[in-house]
């Protein structure tokens, strides 16, 4: 994998490594310190498995006090920290540096608080997304954002990347579902933003920590809102012969002025292997099938299903399956969240993107990404949250030929500055980590990178807290990045993705 | 190149006028760094429909943003518009129901509080205030639909973040630290908000009810209903006068509750919602699409409180807190009403002083919630903190002011004295 330049090591902070863990060990009970190089080792990457680094040390914190005692006595002494949660994170966010502390946030699993009087799930930030959907699903409530590794990742992990999920076209991304934070600050300070309120008075603390990364703060408990099961939900699987028709297909219901629970679009390569894997009956011989679903009453729902039939005619649909039962609707999802293990088939290796761009660009960018398909001569098969204009190509490549990966590479940092260009964003969910930072200076200037900058060293003036991620070390735009896996070997192979 | 000298110049020309009508980013820039330069308070202002909210502070000139307007960009297909900072919540929403669509967050209006008619004021001030309308607990407050904007820093720099798509995790969320920083922070100039189609159709549920307690547990029976409201209102019998409609059969108090969507499924739903709040059909009135829409308008223009002389707390609690709040509260003989399905309640106070201001607020902080002076009588304003803040997030607040107007030049103290 390409070289990223990571922040200077402090070879004072590695030598003093016994010290450090008898420090800590007078924080937290001992067994909660791991050093032996095999114990660290487990640590040494996310979901971004391409990057390996191993910890100086890893320490899994008790208690919110330990939590505060740790980051304190690692600010004082100058020793980096990087936060990590369920480790499922697909940009490297996580990812460890030689001398740091990694604060693993495991032992933070447990549900505080079901407040059905006040809609919301008091939560550690290690209980998966999952889990809080399933305390409350005996009372028909549920949490809405359901990014695919959410039998897995961490609802920490979830306000710190600010995850979306499939249905998040209707109902927004983590900071559009999160009530409340406890934060501990890199100097030990530990706060709360937000509560069971809606809104809170004074600067937005709350929707400036969601997505930071674990640049700002800790994240030691979570209050999220629930929401009431819909009456009925209902999916359409939908055939186009062309990927034109189907992007002209999501764009036109958008423009209807229907906004569907999730829309989601895979290309012919992707609809086979998922299917395949899957065996959730798509159309495996059309050119791209779209996943839609909605929601609500069965008149709103039938009424909705309506228009789709129509406007998917309009756009030549090779074929429409509606949904039978909920059991049906979950196994047309159960293919698409499978997207990601299924297409380790395809290749021995291959980067998933996370692009963002306008709807109406769909077809576009289809066509942009066939092209550098055949310049790169690197197969790529296509999924994107359509209805949000979120893309996620795969591009399958062999690691084991250093030319195929520093093309694919480029091809990957090439993908996204045409997102940028036609006015989209170069992550819509995973997140910049380290993996697209080199090529931050896209999307922004140099103040812009500056202002933020200046808010990191407002709240961590020695830069110790996950230091090397988002915000670009070189003044240069390298291109490098992008999630590989080897072999379909990610961390947690089984997981769905995105 | 030659124009923009030449604008520049005619500013500083003019540098010894007291209001500045900047008519473009560069005019606004070059103002703000000059201000940087020589320590110069400026008051950030535009239409002043919100201006009496927020502590009084001085400012040796004010920055008027009334010029710099003007929809830059509408993509009804995409769900976005793009405009200056500027522009009047009355131009884009004409612009938006040519498309029928809208704002979903229904800026509260405040015209009607502080002069007596409707004026929502300009997109610039409802981000900077962050206010939210009747629908905020199902569609989120003003914050959740920025998308991005382009601003002026306290140093006159052009910062921009987010952008016009919906899922963008680029970055730290500015849009969210600016939303509701009353200016303090950024002084916004281009600003991209999310728009949504508007329901096609509603219907407005009204429960004859007389109590309190009664009318809390409609809403929050209402707000965990698969029937999916939009809207949840309680008004004291003291405020029915206000509220004359033909389909409005019922006497004494209002208990209110919007449903919205295609019409063949808002019928189905109220049925569904009288089931499930064991309510029978002589207890209820059914307000229809027209005369839904006026009520909801008049909730969120805060119709009750016309012209009111007096003071008005704005209080945000948990909603099962509601009722043991205005309990303790009865005591200082308010005038009240419940919005946002009991998260909200408006509170009228004819007498007010430090003392009871302070009272309140302990009241309001034991149950979790926050109490925001939105009008206050002049010569008490000084005496009071319109907001509240505690120690440490007040040296967290000071941080963030400094990173974005390290010489506090942007609405010094209009939240908190030093910020």
């Amino acid at each position: 994998m390409t070289s990223l330049q990571m922040p200077k090591v402090e070879k004072s902070i590695i030598s003093n490594k016994d010290k450090i863990v008898l420090d800590i060990g007078k924080i937290t009970k001992k067994e909660n310190i791991l050093f032996h190089e095999d114990e660290v080792k487990p640590y040494e990457t996310d979901a971004l498995a391409a990057y390996r680094q191993a910890p100086l040390l890893v320490v899994l914190p008790e208690t919110v006090s330990e939590v505060s005692s740790i980051l304190k006595y690692c600010n004082e002494n100058k020793i980096k920290v990087v936060p990590r949660g369920a480790g499922t994170g697909l940009s490297g966010g996580a990812l460890p540096l030689e001398d740091c502390v990694l604060l693993a946030m495991g032992k933070f699993n447990k549900i505080l608080e079901l407040d059905y009087k006040n809609r919301c799930v008091v939560a550690q930030p290690c209980v998966t997304n999952l889990a809080i959907t399933n305390a409350v699903k005996d009372k028909n409530f549920y949490y809405a954002p359901d990014p695919s590794s959410q039998i897995a990742c961490s609802i920490g992990g979830n306000v710190a990347e600010n995850s979306g999920g499939v249905h998040s076209l209707k109902y927004g991304a983590t900071t559009n579902n999160l009530l409340g934070i406890e934060v501990v600050l890199m100097d030990g300070t530990v706060i709360r933003f937000g509560g069971k309120t809606m809104d809170s008075e004074g600067y937005d603390f709350l929707g400036l920590m969601t997505g930071s990364e674990g640049l700002l703060g800790v994240i030691t408990e979570v209050t999220v809102k629930i929401l009431k099961t819909p009456e009925v939900a209902k999916a359409a699987l939908v055939g186009f012969s062309s990927i034109d028709d189907a992007g002209n297909c999501v764009s036109q219901i958008i423009a209807q002025g229907c906004i569907p629970a999730g829309m989601e679009i895979m290309d012919k390569a992707l609809t086979k292997a998922t299917n395949d894997f899957s065996k959730a009956g798509y159309p495996t011989d059309a050119e791209a099938m779209m996943i839609v679903e909605f929601d609500g009453t069965e008149h709103e729902v039938e009424n909705y299903i309506k228009i789709i039939k129509k406007i998917a005619e309009k756009n030549n649909s090779s074929s429409l399956k509606i949904s039978k039962s909920n059991e049906e609707r979950l196994k047309f999802w159960a293919g698409r969240k499978a997207a990601f293990p299924a297409c380790g088939v395809l290749a021995p290796d291959y980067m998933c993107m996370d692009g963002s761009i306008p709807r109406g660009k769909l077809a576009e960018v289809l066509k942009e990404i066939t092209r550098l398909s055949k310049k790169y001569d690197l197969p790529v098969a296509n999924a994107f949250h359509a209805g949000d204009g979120n893309l996620h190509p795969l591009i399958m490549f062999n690691a084991n030929d250093p030319v195929s990966l520093r093309k694919t590479e480029e091809f990957g940092a090439e993908i996204l500055k045409y997102c940028v260009k036609v006015g989209g964003a170069l992550t819509g969910e995973h997140g910049v980590g380290i993996e697209k930072r080199e090529l931050m200076c896209e999307a922004f200037n140099n103040t812009d990178i500056q202002q933020q900058l200046t808010i990191k060293i407002a709240l961590d003036p020695n830069s110790l807290l996950n230091p090397g991620k988002v915000y670009p070390i070189l003044r240069k735009c390298a291109e490098e990045g992008r999630v590989h896996v080897h072999g379909g070997k990610t961390k947690f192979p089984d997981i769905p993705r995105f | 190149m030659y124009m923009e000298e030449k604008q520049n110049s005619q500013i500083f020309q003019d540098f010894s006028q007291s209001i500045f009508k900047p008519k473009t980013v560069e005019e606004i820039s070059s103002i703000i760094k000059e201000c940087y330069k020589k320590n110069i308070p400026l008051e950030i202002s535009c239409l002043k429909t919100k201006k009496k909210i927020g502590r009084n502070f001085q400012a040796e000139k004010t920055l008027d943003l009334s010029n710099y307007s003007g929809i830059i960009e509408y993509k009804p297909e995409e769900l976005y518009i793009k405009v200056k900072a500027g522009t009047s919540l009355k131009e884009i929403i004409s612009e938006l129901d040519k498309h029928n669509q809208q704002f979903a967050f229904e800026p509260t209006d405040f015209g009607p509080l502080f002069s007596g008619s409707n004026n929502e004021g300009s997109i610039g001030g409802v981000v900077a205030c962050n206010f939210a309308g009747p629908r905020r607990f199902k569609v989120g407050s003003v914050r959740d639909h920025l998308l991005g904007f382009q601003g002026i820093n306290g140093k006159g720099e052009v910062i921009k973040s987010g952008g016009t798509v919906v899922k963008n995790v680029t970055g730290y969320d500015l849009s969210k630290i600016l939303s509701g920083s009353f200016g303090t922070l950024t002084v916004l100039t281009e600003i991209s908000v999310k728009v949504l189609p508007k329901p096609e159709s509603n219907k407005t549920l009204v429960i004859d009810n007389p109590h309190l307690l009664k009318a809390l547990d409609y809403l929050s029976l209402a707000l965990s209903s698969s029937s999916d409201p939009s809207g949840g209102v309680f008004y004291p019998e003291y405020f029915r006068n206000y509220f004359t409609f033909n389909d409005l059969t019922v006497g004494g108090p209002i208990t209110a509750i919007r449903i919205e969507g295609s019409s063949n499924s808002i019928d189905h739903r109220i049925k569904k919602l009288c089931k499930e709040l064991e309510i029978q059909s002589n207890d209820i009135s059914i307000l229809e699409p027209e005369q839904s829409n006026i009520f909801w308008e008049k909730t969120r223009s805060l119709q009750v409180f016309s012209e009111l002389k007096n003071n008005l707390l704005r209080i945000v609690v948990p909603p099962s807190e509601s009722f043991e709040v205005l309990n303790k509260i009865k005591v200082y003989e308010p005038k009240y009403f419940i919005d946002w399905g009991g998260n909200l309640i408006w509170l009228q106070l004819d007498n007010i002083n430090q003392k009871i201001l302070r009272e309140i607020k302990e009241i309001v902080k034991i149950a979790s919630g926050y109490v925001t002076a939105i009008k206050i009588e002049e010569n008490l304003k000084a005496s009071i903190d319109v907001f509240t803040i505690d120690p440490i997030k007040y040296k967290l607040t000071e941080k963030i002011k400094k990173s974005f107007d390290p010489k506090r030049i942007l609405n010094p103290g209009k939240m908190y004295s030093g910020i």
